[in-house]
């Protein structure tokens, strides 16, 4: 892990000494264990405070648009296989221009989710956390445990099918498997077995400690309207309370508007404050768009987009 | 957008989608009688109502 980070900052610190790239995004050490942040190196010197870790739960392809034009030339961004196929997807929605985007691949280590860290020790605090192999060292003022990694993942990790890049411009370190084994037709769409009148408990039940702070909103690399449909006042497409039918019109649509797009990446369920399984919206959708149209988002630059075309043989059945 | 509306407790048969041409009076006659038929037999909906008086 720590040579791979070593590399990062090594090929950083040569793009922009060479002036190939004004800018790198990377992740830094956060302040409080487990949670590195993003972090833009604009100097080589800056590039020395990058790292990688499996602690890097945002998707940096988020960082890529609705940057004010001509503000900043060509950058350079770390991308394992979710944030690439990401960016994928961007490229294909024409929102940035492949030859803007120099992508350091790295093949995903599996993230780690910190509140499965937190639960196994409660009441207590965590100061520390380090890597050491296959292996997570939490440390506190009186205690220093080893957990595995494997144990702790965060829950679309397991079901990962595209752990390395699916574009990238230079490799940080060799390809690692494609996947971790996990299959995620098992756990997709979990409330698929449950009777209507329990899903909608299932449902109202997950989002009621909904506190509307879109953070799973601004942690999407999808979601890049300039004004976001719960933004909007003219018309009030969403309202505003923390109501049930407000809250699950906000839920509802924020998961349809990935239809066809989502990557599984998590950075909505890892950017919640209210630890919202916000996931389990968007993989009924992802398992639609599979089973219907075949189609994983973000895997090929050439695939079109279910939702932006028409084919004759297209599923139907719901139109009377 | 059926399908996912159905996965999170939404009754199938509440929500419907037709393709009707400005030119099809009958067809529209027709979905309009077969929907209302099947939203009034599954009663008042229950959910996604917003109660002024829990909201203010």
């Amino acid at each position: 892990m720590e040579a791979v980070a070593e590399k990062i900052r090594e090929t950083a610190a040569k793009l922009l000494s060479e002036g190939k790239v004004d800018c790198v995004i990377g992740y830094a050490q956060g302040s409080v264990p487990m949670r590195d942040y993003p972090y833009f190196a604009y100097t080589p010197e800056e590039a020395q405070n990058l790292t990688w870790s499996p602690f890097c739960c945002n998707n940096l392809a988020n960082f890529l648009i609705r940057r004010p034009k001509g503000e900043i030339g060509k950058v350079a961004i770390t991308a394992q296989g979710c944030v690439s196929r990401s960016i994928v997807g961007l490229i294909k929605e024409n929102q940035i221009a492949r030859e803007d985007v120099y992508i350091l691949g790295v093949p995903s280590p599996g993230m780690v989710d910190r509140r499965k860290v937190a639960e196994r020790f409660p009441l207590k605090t965590i100061t520390e956390v380090t890597v050491d192999g296959e292996d997570l060292i939490v440390k506190g003022a009186d205690f220093e445990e080893r957990i595995p990694q494997k144990e702790v993942r965060r829950d679309n990790c397991y079901t990962c099918v595209q752990r390395n890049p699916v574009i990238c411009d230079e490799m940080m370190a060799e390809e690692g498997p494609a996947d971790w084994g996990g299959d995620i037709d098992k756990v997709a769409a979990p409330w698929e077995k449950l009777e209507p009148a329990q899903r909608w408990e299932a449902f109202v039940g997950e989002i009621d400690s909904c506190i509307r702070c879109y953070a799973c909103r601004d942690a999407c690399p999808l979601c890049y309207c300039h004004v976001c449909f719960v933004d909007e006042s003219m018309p009030q497409w969403c309202g505003k309370t923390q109501d049930e039918a407000d809250v699950a019109t906000f839920h509802i649509l924020r998961a349809f508007h990935c239809a066809g797009r989502c990557t599984d990446c998590g950075a909505c369920e890892s950017a919640c404050p209210q630890g919202i399984k916000v996931r389990r919206f968007t993989s009924k959708i992802e398992k639609d768009i599979r089973e219907l149209y075949d189609y994983t988002p973000g895997m090929d630059l050439e695939a079109t987009p279910p939702l932006s075309v028409y084919r004759p043989n297209d599923p139907q059945e719901f139109i009377k | 957008m059926k399908n996912l509306l159905e996965y999170v407790g939404i009754e199938p048969g509440r929500l419907h989608f037709s393709w009707i041409s400005s030119a099809e009076a009958t067809k529209f006659q027709d979905t309009v009688i077969e929907v209302t038929e099947a939203v009034k037999a599954l009663g008042p909906a229950q959910h996604m109502i917003k109660d002024i008086r829990k909201v203010a």
